[in-house]
Parts: C-alpha cells; sequence; structure tokens
C-alpha cells in the first residue's frame, strides 16, 4: 500500500516518565492482580469467621506489639518514599541514591517486627482454619515486603552504576516508589484483620 | 543512514529507500538457529508457536474425548477402568479449558493485536517469551502425568474434599493445582502485556473510539484475566498447602469449609466462560464487518455490551453451586443477574444481525463458521438460561444436560468463531490462502458432527443420566443414544481432521494471499503477508475505526524512529497522540531460561515446600540475567 507522511515522531523523548513509561502501566497491572489477591484472601478471612462458633479459633487475638510497630514502620517509610518519587521527577541523582539506600535499610529494618509477629499470633498454619488463614495473610504480605526489597536493592545498586542516570531508571524509581506505596496501602486492611477484628 | 534524527523527503519514501528496510529488517529479525528460535521475543513468533501449541493440545483433548466416547457407546464396557476413564475426564477438561481455550485466545492477541493497534512489538516482549514457555511446561505436567498413569483424577474443578489430602492421596491433585499455577502464571503475563500494548503503544491518531472491536474484546478479557484468576490461583495455592503443609483451609472439622473452594473456584470459573467468549466477539465482528464490506453496525452499543458482558461474568459464579444448600435470598439474585446477561449477548447478536441485513454478505469459509457460531451459540444460550433457573437446574445438575449446555456454549461460542478466525487470518500468518473446498468440508463435519454429538446429550440428561460415569446398567434406557452420539463424535473429528489437513497443507502450498485478499479495513492487512519482522515500515497514522477504507491512495504514516534500534511509539491513552519513543528489548535467552527454572521450582515444590526456598536461587539467577542492564539509548542522551 503506498504511504503518505503525516507526522514525524524524530522530536519525542526517547523514555516516557510517569503515565507515560510503559513500565508505570505494567506496575500498575501487577498491582491490580496481586491487589485483587489480596481482596480475595480478605474475603476467605471473613468467610471463615462467618461460619466459625468462635472468632479466632482456639486461640487468643494476637498480641498488637510486633503488628503496630510495622505498621508505624511502614506508615513513616511513606515520607522518604515519596521524596525519593520526588527526587526521581527532578533527576536528582546524588538525593535518589541516597533515598534508595535509606528506603533499602527501612525495608529491612520492617522484616524485624514482621518475624516477631509470626510467633504473636499464638496459632500455627495448620492448628485451624483460623491459623492457616492468619498465616497466610501474614506470608502474601511478607512476601511482598521482601520482593520489594530485592527490587529496591537492586535498583539502589543500577543507580551507583553508570546506567543509572538517564530518564528510564529514574522512571523506575518513580514506579518502585508507587509500588512501596502499594504495599504499606494493602497492609492497613490486612492489619485491621489480623490483629483488631478478633478483638471487635 | 539517511533517516536518523531527520524526517526522510517524500522522494526517500517513493523510492521505497530499501537500505532503509534492509536496516529495519536486521534491526528486529531473529536469527536463524535452535538458540535464536529460543531467544526471541517477536510477537508474531511468539504468537504463531502458541497457537499451535494451543490446537495440538486441542487435538489431544480431542482423542480423549473419543476414548470416552468409545467406553461409553456401550453399557458395561470394559475398554478403559473406572480410575483411568476418571484421569481422563480430567486431563480432557483441565485440557481444554487451561491449555487450550484460554490460552489460544490469548494467543491470538499476541499475535493480531500488536499488529491491529499499528505497533511492531507487545510490550514487555520478554515476558510474553517467558509466558509461553511457562503455559508449555505446565502442559507438559498434565500431559506426562497421564502417560504416567498418575494424572489428576479429580474433575476439572478438583472439588474438595474429593481433592483434598483425606480423600485424594497420592500426588494427583497436587499436579493439578500446580498445572493452574503454571497456566494462570502464563495467562497473567499476557493479560498484562495486552493491556499496556492496547493503553499505550496504539498507533498516533487511534483514539478509544477507533480501537478495533476484536482489540476492544481482548482488552476486556485481558482485565477479566487480571481480575479472576487471582481466584483460582488463591484456591489453588490453598489446596496444595491443605496437601503439603497441613493447613485446614477445606477441612470442615478444623473451621475450614469445602464450599469455600467452590465459591474461589466460581468466582475465578464462570468469568472463564466469557474469558474464552468475550475474544470471540471481537472475531465474529471483525469478520462480519470483512465478509459484509461494511462498518460493524453499533460500534458503541458492542463494545459497551462486551464492557457489561465483563462486569456481569463476576457477578454470576454461584449459578453454578444452586444445589449446594446457599440461601434462598441468594440463589434468586444470581438467578436474576445469570438472566441479566442475556441483555449484552442479545445486543450483540442484534448488532451482527443488522450488519449482515444492511450488508451483502459474501459466504467464504469465515463466514459458514460464523452461521454456525450463531446457531449453535443461540441455542447454548437458552439452555443457559434455562439451567439459570433453580428449579430446572436442581433437577439437570450434574446430568448430560450440562454437559450438552456447556459443549454448546464453549464450542458454539468459541471454537466455530476460532476456526473461522483461523481462516480469515491464515492468510496474514502464513502468506498462503487455506483450501475453499475442504473448508467447506470441515465445516459441513464439524458443524453437523457437533450437533449430532451433543444435541442428543440432552435428552440423556433429561433421561437422568449423571456426567463422570465410566459405564452405565444396560437396563437403563440410554444405551441407544450414547451410541449414536459415539458415531456422531467420529463424524466431529473428522471434520477437525480435515481441518487441520488444510492447515499443514496449505502452510506450504496453499495459494499466495497477498497483502489483504479480503479487502478488510483494519491495519494488519496494511503490509505484506506474513508481516516482516518490523510489522510496519513506517508506523500509520489513524483517521478513522476502518483506515484502510477510508485512507484512499495513500495510508497516512508518521517517521522518525530509529532504524537501528528497536524503537516503539508510546501513546496517550484516550486520544492515541504521540508521547515518546520506547526501547523494546532484544532477543535473549535468559526467559527461556527463567521458565526452566520457575518450572523445576513449581514442580519440585510438589514433594516439598523447601523446593520453594532452593528454587528461588536459580530463578533469582536468570531474572538477573534477564534484567541485566545494557547501554539504552538514554544513556546516549
Amino acid at each position: 500500500m503506498k504511504e503518505r507522511i503525516a507526522l514525524d515522531l524524530s522530536k519525542l523523548p526517547p523514555h516516557g516518565m510517569g503515565s507515560a513509561s510503559l513500565t508505570f502501566w505494567g506496575t500498575s497491572a501487577f498491582m491490580l492482580i496481586e491487589g485483587t489477591g489480596f481482596a480475595l484472601a480478605i474475603a476467605v478471612y471473613f468467610y471463615l469467621m462467618s461460619l466459625a462458633p468462635q472468632w479466632p479459633i482456639k486461640a487468643p487475638p494476637p498480641d498488637l506489639l510486633a503488628g503496630t510497630i510495622l505498621t508505624l514502620l511502614l506508615l513513616l517509610s511513606v515520607v522518604p518514599n515519596m521524596l525519593v518519587s520526588r527526587w526521581a521527577k527532578q533527576r536528582d541523582l546524588r538525593k535518589v541514591r541516597a533515598g534508595l539506600v535509606v528506603m533499602a535499610i527501612l525495608g529491612l529494618l520492617a522484616l524485624i517486627p514482621r518475624a516477631f509477629e509470626f510467633p504473636a499470633l499464638h496459632i500455627s498454619w495448620d492448628d485451624n482454619a483460623y491459623g492457616s488463614i492468619v498465616w497466610t495473610l501474614l506470608g502474601l504480605h511478607t512476601t511482598h515486603i521482601v520482593t520489594d526489597i530485592v527490587d529496591t536493592v537492586v535498583l539502589a545498586c543500577l543507580m551507583f552504576s553508570k546506567h543509572g542516570d538517564n530518564a528510564r531508571r529514574y522512571g523506575d524509581v518513580e514506579d518502585n516508589a508507587l509500588y512501596w506505596n502499594f504495599v504499606v496501602l494493602t497492609w492497613l486492611p490486612l492489619y485491621g484483620c489480623i490483629y483488631w477484628v478478633p478483638r471487635l | 543512514m539517511t533517516w536518523f534524527g531527520k524526517t526522510p523527503s517524500p522522494a526517500d519514501l517513493a523510492a521505497g529507500d530499501e537500505k532503509a528496510e534492509a536496516l529495519l529488517r536486521r534491526t528486529w529479525s531473529t536469527p536463524a538457529g535452535v538458540l535464536a528460535a529460543l531467544s526471541t521475543v517477536d510477537h508474531k513468533i511468539i504468537g504463531r508457536r502458541y497457537i499451535a501449541t494451543a490446537f495440538v493440545f486441542l487435538m489431544l483433548g480431542g482423542v480423549l474425548a473419543l476414548a470416552m466416547r468409545l467406553q461409553l457407546a456401550f453399557p458395561e464396557a470394559r475398554f478403559i477402568s473406572a480410575d483411568r476413564y476418571n484421569q481422563i475426564f480430567t486431563v480432557h477438561g483441565s485440557n481444554m479449558m487451561f491449555l487450550f481455550a484460554v490460552p489460544v485466545m490469548e494467543a491470538m492477541a499476541v499475535y493480531l493485536v500488536p499488529l491491529m493497534v499499528g505497533t511492531r512489538n507487545i510490550a514487555f516482549p520478554r515476558l510474553n517469551a517467558f509466558s509461553y514457555w511457562i503455559f508449555l511446561a505446565g502442559g507438559l505436567l498434565l500431559w506426562t502425568s497421564l502417560a504416567l498413569d498418575t494424572a489428576p483424577d479429580v474433575g476439572w474443578f478438583a472439588y474438595v474434599p474429593l481433592a483434598g489430602p483425606q480423600y485424594g492421596p497420592g500426588k494427583r491433585a497436587d499436579i493439578w493445582a500446580q498445572m493452574i499455577t503454571f497456566t494462570e502464571v502464563s495467562a497473567l503475563a499476557v493479560a498484562v502485556e495486552i493491556v499496556v500494548t492496547v493503553f499505550k503503544l496504539r498507533a498516533p491518531g487511534m483514539s478509544l473510539d477507533r480501537i478495533p472491536i476484536f482489540v476492544w474484546s481482548m482488552l476486556v478479557t485481558a482485565f477479566l484475566v487480571i481480575m479472576a484468576m487471582p481466584a483460582i490461583m488463591l484456591a489453588s495455592s490453598s489446596l496444595i498447602l491443605d496437601r503439603l503443609v497441613g493447613t485446614q483451609f477445606f477441612n470442615p472439622s478444623e473451621g475450614g469449609d469445602a464450599l469455600l473452594w467452590q465459591h474461589l473456584f466460581w468466582f475465578f470459573g464462570h468469568p472463564e466462560v466469557y474469558i474464552i467468549f468475550l475474544p470471540a466477539v471481537g472475531m465474529v465482528s471483525a469478520m462480519i464487518s470483512t465478509f459484509t464490506q461494511r462498518p460493524t453496525f453499533g460500534y458503541l452499543p458492542l463494545v459497551l455490551a462486551m464492557i457489561a458482558t465483563g462486569v456481569l461474568a463476576f457477578g454470576l459464579w454461584v449459578h453454578h453451586m444452586f444445589v449446594a444448600g446457599l440461601p434462598r435470598v441468594g440463589s434468586s439474585f444470581f438467578t436474576a443477574s445469570s438472566m441479566a446477561i442475556a441483555i449484552p449477548a442479545g445486543t450483540q447478536i442484534f448488532c451482527w444481525l443488522a450488519t449482515l441485513w444492511d450488508g451483502r454478505p459474501i459466504f467464504k469459509t469465515p463466514m459458514l463458521f460464523i452461521i454456525g457460531f450463531l446457531i449453535t451459540f443461540v441455542i447454548g444460550g437458552l439452555t443457559g438460561v434455562m439451567v439459570a433457573s433453580v428449579p430446572f437446574d436442581t433437577q439437570v445438575h450434574d446430568t448430560y444436560f450440562v454437559v450438552a449446555h456447556f459443549h454448546y456454549v464453549l464450542i458454539g461460542g468459541s471454537v466455530f468463531p476460532l476456526i473461522g478466525a483461523i481462516y480469515y487470518w491464515f492468510p496474514k500468518m502464513t502468506g498462503r490462502m487455506m483450501s475453499e473446498r475442504l473448508g467447506r468440508w470441515a465445516f459441513g463435519l464439524i458443524f453437523t458432527g457437533f450437533h449430532l454429538t451433543f444435541f442428543p446429550m440432552h435428552m440423556l440428561g433429561l433421561q437422568g443420566m449423571p456426567r463422570r460415569v465410566y459405564t452405565y446398567p444396560p437396563e437403563l434406557p440410554w444405551a441407544g443414544l450414547n451410541l449414536f452420539v459415539s458415531l456422531s463424535a467420529v463424524i466431529l473429528a473428522a471434520g477437525f481432521l480435515v481441518f487441520f489437513i488444510d492447515v499443514l497443507r496449505s502452510v506450504r502450498h496453499g495459494p499466495p494471499a497477498g497483502p489483504n485478499p479480503w479487502n478488510a479495513s483494519t491495519l494488519e492487512w496494511a503490509m505484506p503477508s506474513p508481516p516482516p519482522p518490523y510489522n510496519f515500515r513506517h508506523i500509520p497514522v489513524v483517521e478513522s475505526l476502518e483506515p484502510l477504507w477510508t485512507s484512499g491512495e495513500a495510508l497516512p504514516v508518521a517517521t522518525g524512529l530509529r532504524l537501528d534500534r528497536r524503537e516503539l511509539v508510546v501513546s496517550s491513552v484516550t486520544a492515541g497522540e504521540p508521547e515518546a519513543r520506547e526501547s523494546s528489548p532484544a532477543d535473549s535467552i535468559w526467559p527461556f531460561l527463567a521458565a526452566i527454572a520457575t518450572s523445576i521450582m513449581l514442580i519440585a515444590s510438589i514433594f516439598s515446600p523447601w523446593a520453594v526456598v532452593w528454587g528461588a536461587i536459580p530463578v533469582a539467577i536468570t531474572l538477573t540475567g534477564w534484567f541485566w542492564p545494557k547501554q539504552t539509548p538514554e544513556d546516549e542522551s
């Protein structure tokens, strides 16, 4: 088929930032998948609760301390996370590098109270359905945190390499920050389910 | 090179600039050789592989169906043992749903969507390659288990407690559950790719109201996959945990619930029907438009009907559970929502009928399959309204009536349009036409064989013949109809055989097709057949819904992409305005290696939970190779 020139694309930037980036949409789609998974897991929690004569089943409510410390830590981490995102938008390499190191440390710190959360449940995964679902909720979210830490560490290494200072990597930093916010956001309903619903 | 950084002159274009095309070809080609074949990220090569593999699974599943019909042809037959029969019907159903129906529809999208939206590759092409290898590994797992006589025997729905640790010893149910993981990972990956391709890689000017209906159908389907498949992943993971590490999700004596399985399964399982059906809606719309040589009547109602179908699909799952003893209010709600889906389905049917009425239909083979689809799907839809009614469903539940109904819906609603679509797009994929004569034979045999096979099953069901039984006593009045059904199944199989022969023959010996043999209107027909590795010499600029019918002598195009690098145009979600140029990844062996590492981890985890821990190490290594940074255009800029 014959062609006629209608448009010149040569002046377009070689990478889109924010919603012009493919990675942003890919990350969003994966957040939708995981968000649906978490929503369904919470639905399973309430479904099992609706069937049980008492809730928790044969166990006291989980101790609040470790889970609450983790929640506060996660909420606190949102501040540097937003700053990293802002610095990435401004393409400030020095601050982005520092911010990613801080975020990696905060992520690793979050695993410490998480390790204490499992024994604080006072039940094993194989004791009954209540134990199974709370271990699953915690396990899913721990996987969530761990994958994001790995992502942050890899990204931090990249930003310290010669590949760091370009639009694509700054976009990756923004997307990583977006994903961490999602990790924090999904924890809040899980925290309510695991620690406060049994106390209602 | 002459075109870097500047717009080519009209003289450049007129001259064809063979040098530029040669460079484009070198940039986007997959080299020859086994390693290159394992490394390719070309959506067309992966799409063709996906389609071919899915059809191999269709053929294998059909052989199992014939084996079942042989066993059921006579009362108290002893061709197949009860245990083997359980494995066969389980693998048949699981294979057809998870290894054929969903993958083949997504595979069609992998091949067609980038061409139809006017781009040079799919979004996240390495993920696309990974998804294919994972899908293949899941299929091999299931079929190897059948060959080793350890296949799942719990039905394609794997209801607990039958599939649970107490009643399902051994590893059969674990294999089923892990096969689900393979296919769902693959399906979800493709869904993400399709969403991002449609949202961001559309040609300049392709606003939302200029997206081809098939692309809309795949977009809605992809969202259905994204929203529905986490349910089955959660279900199958919980089942594995119950069986492997002793969780109690489905154990009523420890606070679990068997019905929880059904809720999770059907929350996925019902949208699954529309995951299979909606792509067919897109295919039918594309073909009807071409074979009537007019735009499809009611573009907006059709798109809205597909979106409405997608939303309603999530409100129907309980109609699979009417006999499970749920509260009556719930059953009434789900009866109403099940019947409500007839509204968008009816809208689609009437739009197609209006297109046919207003156009001059050309009855080539694809159109014959569309006629077959309209007749068969309407019958399946009517029996769907019947089983959506609680009193009727209570009577026919788990009888052959239901078997007849869902085969009418699935084969009528999806396989007929799919076979038509293969005849329609085969010339684009291979550069050759399929045989019109063999096509008519294939249609005649498949259509006749299908109705003679499945219509009598309604009667068997009304006579009380249950599903999933490997034999029946001669005193019951089912023998005559069963023999008739089994003989008819041979006619159906013969039809598929003719189709497969036609495909294999035409790949090499079909007459050359040319770029647009049907005079169709959408962008995939704007290029040679089969498409060159770079798809479009210049990215098209879209000015209407039917660009090839309205652009006159010359297609408007955009220039300015680099020729020595794989570059795509990123455009805005709504208006399709160009926003950026984006690098598309080069071929890589790492997705293949990552799929092998992931497969080993998943299969080993059937036997030990520690496999997840140790298996994560090779997976991490291969992912590191996959994502290892290379010099990018942004580095230079």
